[in-house]
């Protein structure tokens, strides 16, 4: 493979003429000649395709969001005057964009964290020697193919106020109308409800394959110390599983930040509430871009949500990375040749495959 | 170097090599388990409760949308279907365009899937087992741009479409997802360890050129990785909703487009808004019984790699 250099003139190479072999660049026919230039060039044009149209239709676009913010942006108009940062001052002053982001961050709390518990929970439950497993992973699995549009029409019928099967269910027991959609914290269990039943299962099965990476032979000599089945479940199955969980945490985070089939198709006639009690700010971004027909705010709106997003996942790359760190030393017992692996989590399955 | 290993500690390392089988990833242990055991009586009372909580809702909606919207005024809901299924299916077909979505679902889902498969199975291939110039550094491009929500790229992309008068076709919902760094990456983590370098070296001195190596060694050991990756790009590319939402009207949709649009009017009639949601969950279902095994080793694959 030291061919990849190319053939020089003879004299160029004779500072060092013995550390090739003589016959690299003298008897090539012209079959092998092509043979080097495919060898060099083939890689390039393997990675090319995925390259070019990244560029083209991932990163350009997501780059000249930037340029858009900076000018007076009409969608029917098009490109005004140039107005500097005059976007993004007005976006920072308006409440509308603070209670989005408030929303936003609202709805990723409650469907986050009740989601991770319960995932964690279901992991442990099909962690088990159980009959028939592909059954009951397969049930742990059937909301992810009902589409975000088809649960959003599900529950937004469930959830309605005056007719809802939820409101009428919780009527026999002489509880009042809950006000769903009327009221921003119900709006948000409402929304957050059904990203929760489309995700646990999912992200079950990914901290299930995570707990069953633990050796077993910690858990059996945990058990032979007098370690009950929570013991062990604590310090042994949790710790292990610790960089999957930040993993799922990280695309988490990413999915639910840029919410917005549910909290659109949860009131269709408005962007997010009669009081943007539950508008996220991809919902905002949306009306201020369709309706408002203001690009520029609505670039500004979405540069801001993407250095916020990266942010959080900045965050989220250090903490993991430290936890990580400090995940290898502190394992009980953890067999020196496996704990290396340990350390990769889970993958992007869900990010690469949300949107 | 160092950038390369940390980033590279946030995701998974490496394929699955040492079990040949993709769909039994972890057969060490057993069928999982702390002990061999068999789990008790509670243990499948929950996941029977479990169970009842996924498929309701689905259930709910076929009640629904085989009676009328007085079914959902009763104080006790009904559990058992009504009689008005396909009344209510063609209610729906009347009110949307539904066999011109279905059919520019699949079209778009179809040709997403295959240029997304094909495009990362090459990337992948060539950063996982061709040495040229840049890989190392390129590969943590890949990487990064993972975790970069390209999506908020929408309004240039938007007006990118609208200068090419592409806006209402379903070319430009095709388009921006041609290709996922994902995809690349997780091709890349596939075949890195599952083809060995003397395949590849054994091809080239039989005197196969560079592409005949890829189709004929690369490609069909990397067909296990191919199958899950079409599988996810699919549904991924069937549930888009916010994209497609902004370029195409309401008489070219997509399937979800489509759905969306049932519950537009101010005045709406859920017996036909969840018949359009049995509906359109139907594809997806057929493909979950069919392919929910490998679905599931994807999901389990993906988590721990190595």
């Amino acid at each position: 493979m030291t061919t990849t250099t190319t053939p020089a003139p003879p004299a160029a190479t004779a500072p060092q003429p013995e550390r090739k072999p003589p016959l690299a660049f003298t008897g090539l026919t012209r079959r092998q000649r092509l043979g080097k230039w495919d060898v060099k060039l083939s890689p390039y044009l393997y990675i090319s395709p995925f390259f070019i149209l990244f560029g083209l239709i991932g990163l350009f676009p997501l780059l000249y969001t930037f340029v858009v913010s900076l000018y007076d942006w009409h969608l029917l108009k098009g490109q005004g005057d140039f107005i500097g940062f005059d976007n993004f001052v007005a976006v920072l002053g308006d409440r509308f964009f603070w209670n989005s982001l408030g929303n936003t961050l609202s709805i990723f709390l409650l469907s986050s964290i009740p989601q991770l518990a319960c995932a964690i929970v279901i992991a442990a439950i099909l962690d088990q020697h159980l009959r028939a497993k592909t059954f009951w992973r397969m049930s742990v699995l059937l909301p992810y193919i009902v589409t975000p549009v088809a649960v959003s029409l599900i529950f937004t019928n469930m959830f309605n106020e005056q007719y809802g099967l939820i409101n009428n269910f919780l009527g026999n027991f002489g509880i009042d109308a809950i006000p769903w959609k009327t009221e921003t914290l119900p709006s948000h269990i409402a929304i957050a409800t059904m990203v929760n039943f489309r995700w646990t299962g999912y992200n079950a099965l990914i901290l299930l394959a995570a707990m069953q990476s633990v050796p077993r032979d910690i858990h059996e000599s945990a058990a032979l110390d007098g370690a009950g089945a929570i013991r062990r479940f604590l310090s042994i199955t949790i710790p292990s599983i610790k960089p999957t969980l930040i993993f799922v945490i990280i695309t988490a985070t990413i999915g639910g930040l840029q919410i917005f089939s549910e909290p659109r198709l949860f009131d269709p006639v408005t962007a997010g509430g009669n009081a943007r009690q539950f508008q996220t700010t991809v919902l905002y971004l949306w009306e201020m871009a369709f309706f408002r027909l203001d690009f520029g705010k609505a670039s500004a709106i979405a540069f801001l949500l993407f250095l916020i997003i990266m942010a959080i996942g900045f965050v989220n790359f250090l903490v993991t990375t430290r936890i990580g760190g400090s995940e290898r030393t502190a394992k009980p017992g953890g067999k020196i040749g496996r704990t290396g692996t340990r350390t990769g989590t889970g993958t992007g399955t869900r990010k690469g495959l949300t949107k | 170097m160092t950038a390369t290993t940390e980033v590279a500690a946030a995701v998974p390392l490496a394929a699955p090599p040492t079990s040949p089988d993709p769909r039994k990833p972890r057969l060490r242990r057993g069928g999982g388990g702390t002990f061999d055991r068999r789990p008790g009586f509670l243990t499948y009372g929950i996941l029977g409760v479990l169970l009842l909580i996924n498929v309701y809702p689905l259930w709910w909606s076929v009640v629904v949308g085989s009676r009328n919207n007085q079914a959902l005024s009763s104080d006790w809901p009904p559990l058992l279907p009504g009689g008005n299924f396909w009344i209510n299916v063609g209610e729906v077909m009347d009110s949307i365009p539904f066999w011109k979505a279905l059919g520019n679902s699949l079209i778009i889902s179809g040709v997403i899937t295959v240029s997304v498969v094909l495009f990362s199975t090459l990337a992948g291939y060539a950063f996982a087992k061709l040495k040229f110039k840049g890989r190392n550094g390129l590969m943590v491009f890949v990487i990064t741009t993972m975790a970069i929500p390209t999506q908020l790229g929408i309004i240039p992309l938007f007006i990118l479409m609208k200068q090419w008068g592409w806006t209402g076709e379903i070319g430009a919902v095709i388009v921006p997802t041609l290709v996922t760094a994902f995809g690349v990456f997780f091709m890349r983590q596939y075949l890195v360890d599952v083809i060995p370098d003397e395949l590849i070296e054994a091809a080239r001195v039989d005197g196969a050129s560079m592409i005949g190596t890829f189709w004929h060694v690369a490609v069909p050991a990397a067909r296990p990785a191919m199958a899950i990756l079409s599988l996810f790009t699919f549904m991924s590319a069937w549930t888009d909703f916010l994209w497609p939402l902004l370029v195409l009207d309401a008489t070219n949709p997509t399937l979800q487009t489509a759905l969306s649009q049932l519950q537009s009017a101010r005045y709406v009639d859920f017996s036909i808004v969840l018949t359009g949601a049995v509906l359109s969950t139907l594809p997806l279902l057929i493909l979950f019984f069919v392919a929910g095994r490998q679905l599931i080793s994807g999901i389990m694959q993906g988590a721990v790699k190595g």
